[in-house]
């Protein structure tokens, strides 16, 4: 019995061998960047660069900044301004750098029984909480339901436990197929509708533009003085990818050859308020 | 439903092509899994013969508990698996989070118990005489063991295959503490709903035909070796 259990801790180790010989790198982000399909991309280009393998750990902005704050991922990238602060000024995170932005945009049917095309967004949440016409929520504070909730606080309205409210508590495109399955307004990200608008005919994109609804990502250092363990060479390497010029170049060109736009803008040294 | 055709031919296309993506997710489900298997086998059949032999005050208790164990829902293990393997976590220093290491941890103890419970059923129903002639005729208790164990090894067999088919088509652990990485603890299930999220039926089907496919093989070999057990 003891043999056989010396046996299979080898045994784990001896053929799961190679992965484990370089320490894991380990990034927390966000379930956006998954779903648009930027995070293989990024990360097969991060290691062509670097040599280093980034492993993903993906969850909503909100879990992904509590996962960190336990220091248990090295570095983040994620789009949720008012958490991120929080999470450096409680001292979690240190060498915040603006990596680039997408925006976030209302969409619904095409009929838009809530008249709200065209509106801005503040305007466009206080229609839609008059006319009371269904709203599918992510739910999961991810930075995109932050954003959203941040919204209907501008609108005067709290649409929590309203009838014609609803939590999806799930990823960005299960949400949007979510809506689109019943003919609900929902609040996305444009990269995630952008790589996925041919599962989604029945959503128009209805309110867009303006500063309020920028998508601004993040990447941040888990501080290596409160969390000792982090790889915070890893985080750096990995952070000095993003905001250098190839990590940039990427980004530029991501989804282009899809989609035919690019998904998202590069911003690395930039100031986040030139970008409103 | 004109997804479910352009899914299927997309799945053909890449099948046939031996799509790099595909055949990374088999090969890592085959490492992880297999190596899953191999141990649960390791540690579920000399444990699982010996409960099955053994007569002891409180055994009806330990079945129980294994038999518990053969419904243990894998996001649980995921759960569980994961907060010790945080850096965070008691053995967050050995930095197995997200690696196939944690996988084959995971699945492991999802495994185990099957082929340990379906092990000592199998043990128990060799004759029991069989016992008696081996201690008459001066076996030591390790070759008494391994002579019940080889008396039984068709429906160990079987045990070692539902092993194997429990562990192969898991996603809950899996996902919780690999982490998902591309080329490397991506294994068929995590890459169906990855694809899934991402709007690319075509691949998700591709994956999702290879994995009924597998579990289709499994389940074959173990129905064949069933039957000629009990020929």
């Amino acid at each position: 019995m003891t043999r056989a259990l010396l046996l299979a801790l080898v045994m784990i180790f001896v053929t799961c061998g190679p992965a484990a010989a370089s320490r894991s790198l380990l990034v927390g982000t966000t379930t956006t960047t998954q779903d648009t399909g930027l995070l293989d991309a990024i990360g097969a280009d991060f290691t062509r660069h670097t040599g280093l393998r980034a492993r993903f750990v993906v969850a909503g902005s909100g879990q992904t900044l509590q996962t960190a704050g336990r220091g248990d991922v090295d570095v983040v990238l994620v789009h949720s301004p008012s958490d991120e602060l929080a999470f450096i000024g409680d001292g979690n995170g240190i060498d915040r750098r603006l990596v680039m932005h997408d925006d976030f945009i209302v969409l619904g049917p095409a009929s838009d029984p809530a008249r709200i095309r065209g509106l801005a967004a503040v305007p466009a949440f206080r229609a839609l909480a008059a006319s009371a016409a269904p709203f599918v929520s992510r739910g999961d504070g991810s930075g995109t339901n932050v954003k959203e909730l941040a919204l209907w606080k501008a609108a005067g309205v709290d649409p929590k436990g309203k009838a014609w409210y609803a939590e999806s508590a799930a990823g960005q495109l299960a949400t949007l197929q979510l809506a689109a399955q019943r003919r609900a307004y929902v609040f996305a990200d444009r990269g995630t509708w952008l790589a996925n608008q041919k599962l989604l005919l029945d959503l128009a994109v209805l309110v867009d533009g303006g500063p309020e609804l920028l998508n601004v990502y993040h990447v941040i250092r888990v501080s290596p003085m409160k969390f000792p363990k982090v790889d915070d060479a890893g985080a750096k390497a990995f952070a000095d990818y993003l905001t250098g010029a190839d990590g940039q170049r990427f980004i530029a060109t991501f989804g282009v050859d899809r989609f035919g736009v690019p998904l998202f803008t590069p911003d690395a040294g930039k100031n986040e308020a030139d970008l409103r | 439903m004109e997804f479910l055709g352009q899914g299927l031919a997309e799945a053909i296309h890449r099948l046939v092509t031996l799509d790099a993506d595909v055949v990374e997710a088999l090969s890592a489900s085959l490492v992880v899994s297999g190596t899953a298997t191999a141990l649960s086998v390791a540690i579920g059949v000399p444990a699982g013969t010996a409960l099955g032999l053994a007569r002891f005050r409180g055994r009806g208790l330990v079945l129980t508990l294994v038999n518990t164990g053969l419904g243990l829902p894998p996001v649980v293990v995921g759960l569980f698996v994961a907060i010790f393997l945080w850096r965070s976590g008691p053995l967050g220093d050995l930095n197995l989070y997200c690696t196939r290491q944690a996988m084959v941890i995971a699945q492991l103890i999802l495994g185990a118990p099957t082929v340990l419970g379906l092990t000592a059923i199998a043990v128990q129903s060799v004759d029991p005489m069989l016992r008696l002639q081996l201690r008459a005729l001066g076996a030591t208790p390790t070759q008494a063991l391994w002579l019940f164990a080889r008396e039984a090894r068709l429906p160990i067999l079987t045990a070692a295959m539902a092993g194997f088919g429990a562990v192969i088509s898991e996603i809950g652990a899996s996902l919780m503490v690999g982490c998902n990485v591309k080329g490397d603890t991506r294994i068929l299930t995590t890459a169906i709903t990855l694809e899934t999220g991402k709007g690319e039926f075509g691949t998700a089907i591709a994956l999702g035909i290879i994995l009924l496919a597998l579990v289709f093989a499994v389940n074959a070999a173990t129905t064949w070796a069933q039957q000629r057990s009990r020929a």
